[in-house]
């Protein structure tokens, strides 16, 4: 039965590696650019969320709506200021541009909020759980992976369900056919990493609240949200949640033989995929 | 009245200079059709009016306005809507999707609408579902038509429509051109079918290496002439 339980608690996990992952998946879906500084802009989120709770003494599910049109903002100028400046036919300066993003945010954390390890406190709720019979399942996994499910339905209520959505879909099949049509694919690739950044402050809610985190961490949420989005295959919303699951078990199992190997299964568990499927489990049909 | 001009123009695609002073002129309601073989400068005319390429400001005037130099977006939400060349779908929307792009981000007023459109072309209706690219090429092309009326434009760009397309296909393609017409729509078509052109348009233009060679009314053109215009061969 313990194998069971860790199962189930990787699946759960693998929820937190989805909340990660949507964002990157969205911005790369909608306009091929490889967010490097993805990690960074979560941590980032997460001590935005930490300053809401401690200066207004609320609760860190209210601080994070309260957080989240600021991050709205920063993620539209960003897109705005910076990175569409960068987009074009060669990949390689949006890759430089983040990873230099990647590196300032960083910096500037540490400069801002020190080395120390933080952590946001979500009272009872860090500790409850629920007995389900062969299994306990606690609460704070739970909630995460339920909100994972959450983004995930609403990304693609907004995708496939909306005017934006449309234009999302149609300005990444094709940005100047789109522009003739009357969207701008700068106003849309704003609105895209704007949303990104959404659903960058619900992973930021859960990385602060289940464990420690320090201006640094960013880069290793990153590779597991890279891997959940190429498993996954790119583009697929439904694929990054398999993927965050596949590598959130892998990761448990190998706790479970060893605890020395719980960081490594994940990756080996990536690279297994890739042997077997080179374009992820839920490829796109075309590209 | 003049409702569309262009003055002088000039295209380059880096330092390959692909349209020479070329100048043509819609009047409102007209159809005007412009000829010529590949590589004329047809379409890069047609990607010049709608901004794709951008010019100086006054090489286009539209409605009285100079918009050589605004963005696709910006032309096309000033009321001229382009079909492009090689249709264009987007495949990763279905019919009604790829339609209803057409109207993004306004609130458009006018005869057209899904509803008209799909009364204008009957088998975009059953296959309103299906992914756009999974259609025959010319249900795509009447996609592509389609989705350029749901914003009800004032100028119809039409680059190449029955390129690729089978006679009877092309007829039917020609036969909604009344219609949009009598929506209001004043209408560009460029062709490679001399015929085609003859037939539909109250003004032809040829284009021959980016300059236009030949103008003028289609009744009053001789075919040694058109020939002379298109391929630059003295008939």
């Amino acid at each position: 039965m313990i194998w069971l339980d860790t199962i189930v608690q990787g699946i759960l996990l693998g929820g937190l590696y989805a909340l990660f992952a949507a964002g990157l998946s969205l911005v790369f879906g909608i306009m091929r650019l490889v967010n490097l500084a993805h990690g960074d802009l979560i941590v980032m989120g997460a001590y935005l969320i930490l300053t809401i709770v401690s200066v207004l003494g609320i609760n860190p599910f209210l601080a994070a709506l309260i957080a989240m049109p600021i991050m709205f903002a920063l993620g539209w100028l960003l897109q705005r200021v910076v990175l569409n400046r960068v987009l074009g036919p060669d990949i390689l300066p949006p890759l430089l541009v983040t990873f230099g993003l990647s590196i300032v945010l960083q910096n500037a954390l540490l400069e801002g909020f020190s080395a120390d390890s933080q952590r946001i406190g979500a009272g009872l709720l860090e500790t409850a759980s629920w007995n389900l019979g062969p299994v306990t399942v606690g609460i704070m996994p739970v909630l995460t992976f339920a909100s994972a499910i959450l983004v995930i339905v609403g990304l693609n209520q907004l995708f496939y369900r909306t005017s934006l959505g449309r234009a999302f879909r149609a300005t990444s099949d094709d940005p100047v056919t789109a522009s003739l049509m009357g969207i701008k694919p700068a106003g849309v690739f704003a609105m895209a990493t704007g949303i990104a950044m959404i659903v960058v402050t619900i992973a930021a809610l859960y990385l602060g609240m289940r464990a420690n985190f320090d201006p640094t961490i960013g880069p290793a949420r990153l590779i597991y949200a890279f891997e959940a989005v190429i498993i996954g295959g790119l583009g697929s919303l439904w694929g990054t949640l398999a993927g965050g699951i596949i590598i959130g078990v892998a990761q448990t199992l190998g706790a479970a033989v060893s605890p020395e190997w719980q960081i490594l299964a994940g990756h080996v568990a990536f690279l297994v995929v890739l042997l077997i499927k080179p374009r992820g489990l839920f490829p796109r049909a075309y590209d | 009245m003049t409702l569309l001009e262009t003055q002088n123009l000039t295209a380059h695609y880096g330092d390959f200079q692909a349209l020479f002073g070329v100048d043509i002129r819609l009047e409102a309601g007209q159809t005007i059709a412009i000829i010529g073989a590949n590589g004329a400068g047809k379409t890069t005319l047609m990607r010049s009016i709608a901004g794709v390429l951008r010019n100086a400001p006054g090489m286009i005037r539209y409605d009285g306005t100079a918009i050589g130099a605004l963005p696709a977006d910006e032309v096309m939400a000033m009321g001229v809507s382009m079909v492009p060349e090689g249709r264009k779908l987007f495949p990763s929307l279905s019919v009604e999707e790829n339609l209803l792009v057409g109207t993004y981000g306004r609130k458009i007023v006018g005869h057209w609408s899904l509803d008209t459109v799909y009364r204008l072309f009957p088998i975009l209706r059953e296959k309103r579902h299906v992914p756009g690219t999974a259609l025959s090429g010319g249900q795509q092309q009447m996609v592509a038509i389609g989705r350029a009326l749901m914003s009800n434009p004032r100028v119809l760009l039409c680059d190449e429509i029955s390129l690729g397309l089978a006679p009877v296909v092309i007829r039917d393609i020609y036969a909604a051109l009344p219609e949009i017409q009598s929506s209001g729509a004043s209408v560009i078509v460029v062709e490679q079918d001399i015929g085609q052109a003859m037939k539909v348009a109250s003004t032809v233009y040829c284009m021959m290496e980016g300059r236009v060679t030949l103008s003028g009314a289609p009744g009053t053109l001789s075919r040694g002439a058109i020939h002379a215009a298109y391929f630059g061969a003295h008939a």
